[in-house]
């Protein structure tokens, strides 16, 4: 069997344990002085994929606990809008008050939540906090029906109310500001009720400004993940049908086949589309021959807009609001030391 | 608002546990990170009291100096970072775009 040297900055995946974990070193924790010039030089970026509800990109020499941060404040504290305070004129619906409203909440609307303050609970709406929407629709029957029609769609009209049913109600001066980009649901066609004839549904929804560790209707993102490239490597050529094998135990396009001197040679093309199954391992010939690893500080993120904001956006949000916090706590600091030292003359 | 506050006051400067209010996982582990790179620093971690409570302890003991001064560097480094991380991933989105523009 050929002998693993464990490599720097990698963990080596095994079929029941994953081992050279030295996070510490890896890291650079404790070995060495952090210096800001350090981590400017170590720092990598760059996009694979970038759209408004989609964003893959990668992030080379930091820390977990700081990518993780990222991922954290995206789904957690990036604020956005939501429906928050419900006025319920008239529901005469089969869905009950609770669960109505409940339905409401989750349809998200398209606003630039940065161009909100926080509302305070105690003042009434105003047009710098509060976006507001209306809901009033009631069921008919349909008279221009077809004689032989039975489906409901046909025979009553507003029989299903759909997120796009949803209008707003400008404030005052928010018509000029958003001219150009009306506030609306981002999709037109989620169901929020079914109706009969005579029912009716009349509401006044208030979009406030809040984040998804208060409620989940506030969070960005559909998903904010990342994780560590895969590292693959094989130690000894494998050929012919062990070649096949090889390319048969990982993802599709990890691993290509190509002639050499007339026998079929398996060769790594992109560990990037591994998903580490580690399938390989289950044959004993060819768990020899490939080392499997994962890059420590190689991070692949993506990130999935709910489609309030752009999702490059979010991520540059995200980062905003830990500078936020960084500042919020340097502020303190001198309040906190001169406190101390007056604590201590009075002993 | 206050949400700084130093857990007991004693005469040692060189450990100190730090109440930071608001605060999770999010900010406790990133700012530990920054922390334990400071050489002068022998020990720093963090807890949440009490999970219904929306607070962590953040704990700094040190080789030589204040523990204030190593949570003030703390802080400073994880805003330098980010304010680079923020750079450079304007600069490295904003190249995509032109690329992506370019070719269309």
């Amino acid at each position: 069997m050929v002998k693993m040297e464990p490599r720097e900055a990698e963990v080596t995946i095994g079929s029941h344990q994953q081992s050279n974990i030295r996070l510490s070193e890896a890291y650079g924790e404790g070995s060495q002085a952090y210096s800001l010039a350090d981590f400017r030089r170590k720092l990598r970026m760059s996009v694979v994929k970038c759209t408004d509800e989609d964003l893959e990109f990668d992030i080379i020499g930091v820390d977990p606990a700081i990518a993780n941060a990222i991922r954290r404040i995206l789904i957690a504290e990036v604020p956005t809008m939501a429906a928050d305070r419900i006025t319920l004129i008239n529901n005469t619906s089969f869905i009950h008050d609770k669960d109505l409203t409940n339905r409401i909440g989750l349809v998200p609307i398209r606003v630039d939540s940065r161009l909100f303050e926080n509302r305070n609970p105690e003042q009434p709406a105003s047009s710098q906090d509060t976006v507001v929407f209306e809901l009033h629709i009631r069921c008919t029957k349909n008279l221009q029906a077809a004689q032989d029609s039975t489906l409901p769609k046909d025979i009553y009209s507003n029989s299903s109310v759909y997120s796009g049913h949803l209008t707003w109600v400008p404030l005052e001066g928010q018509e000029m500001l958003f001219a150009k980009n009306p506030p609306k649901p981002i999709h037109d066609d989620i169901l929020i009720a079914k109706l009969r004839p005579g029912q009716e549904i009349d509401m006044k929804i208030e979009y406030l400004k809040g984040i998804g560790k208060t409620h989940a209707k506030f969070s960005p993102v559909a998903t904010a993940s990342y994780r560590l490239l895969p590292v693959i490597e094989i130690l000894e050529d494998v050929c012919g049908e062990a070649a096949r094998r090889l390319k048969n135990s990982f993802s599709k396009g990890v691993v290509e086949i190509e002639k050499r001197n007339g026998v079929d040679v398996a060769k790594i093309v992109n560990p990037r589309m591994d998903t580490c199954s580690r399938n390989v391992l289950m044959h004993d010939d060819l768990a020899e021959k490939v080392r499997l690893g994962r890059k420590l500080d190689h991070f692949i993120f993506s990130v999935e807009s709910v489609g309030m904001l752009p999702s490059d956006i979010l991520v540059k949000e995200s980062i905003k609001v830990m500078l936020g916090k960084c500042k919020s706590f340097l502020d303190q600091i001198e309040r906190v030391r001169g406190k101390r030292k007056n604590a201590n003359g009075h002993h | 608002m206050e949400t700084l506050k130093i857990v007991h006051t004693n005469e040692d400067e060189t450990c100190m546990t730090f109440l930071l209010e608001n605060e999770d996982h999010t900010l406790g582990n990133a700012l530990r990170c920054m922390i334990m790179k400071n050489p002068a620093v022998q020990f720093c971690g963090y807890a949440i009291p009490h999970p219904s409570e929306r607070t962590i302890h953040v704990r700094i003991q040190m080789i030589n100096g204040s523990a204030i001064d190593a949570l003030e560097k703390g802080f400073q480094d994880l805003r330098d970072m980010m304010e680079h991380i923020h750079a450079t991933f304007e600069d490295t989105i904003s190249a995509y775009k032109e690329e992506v523009a370019m070719q269309e």
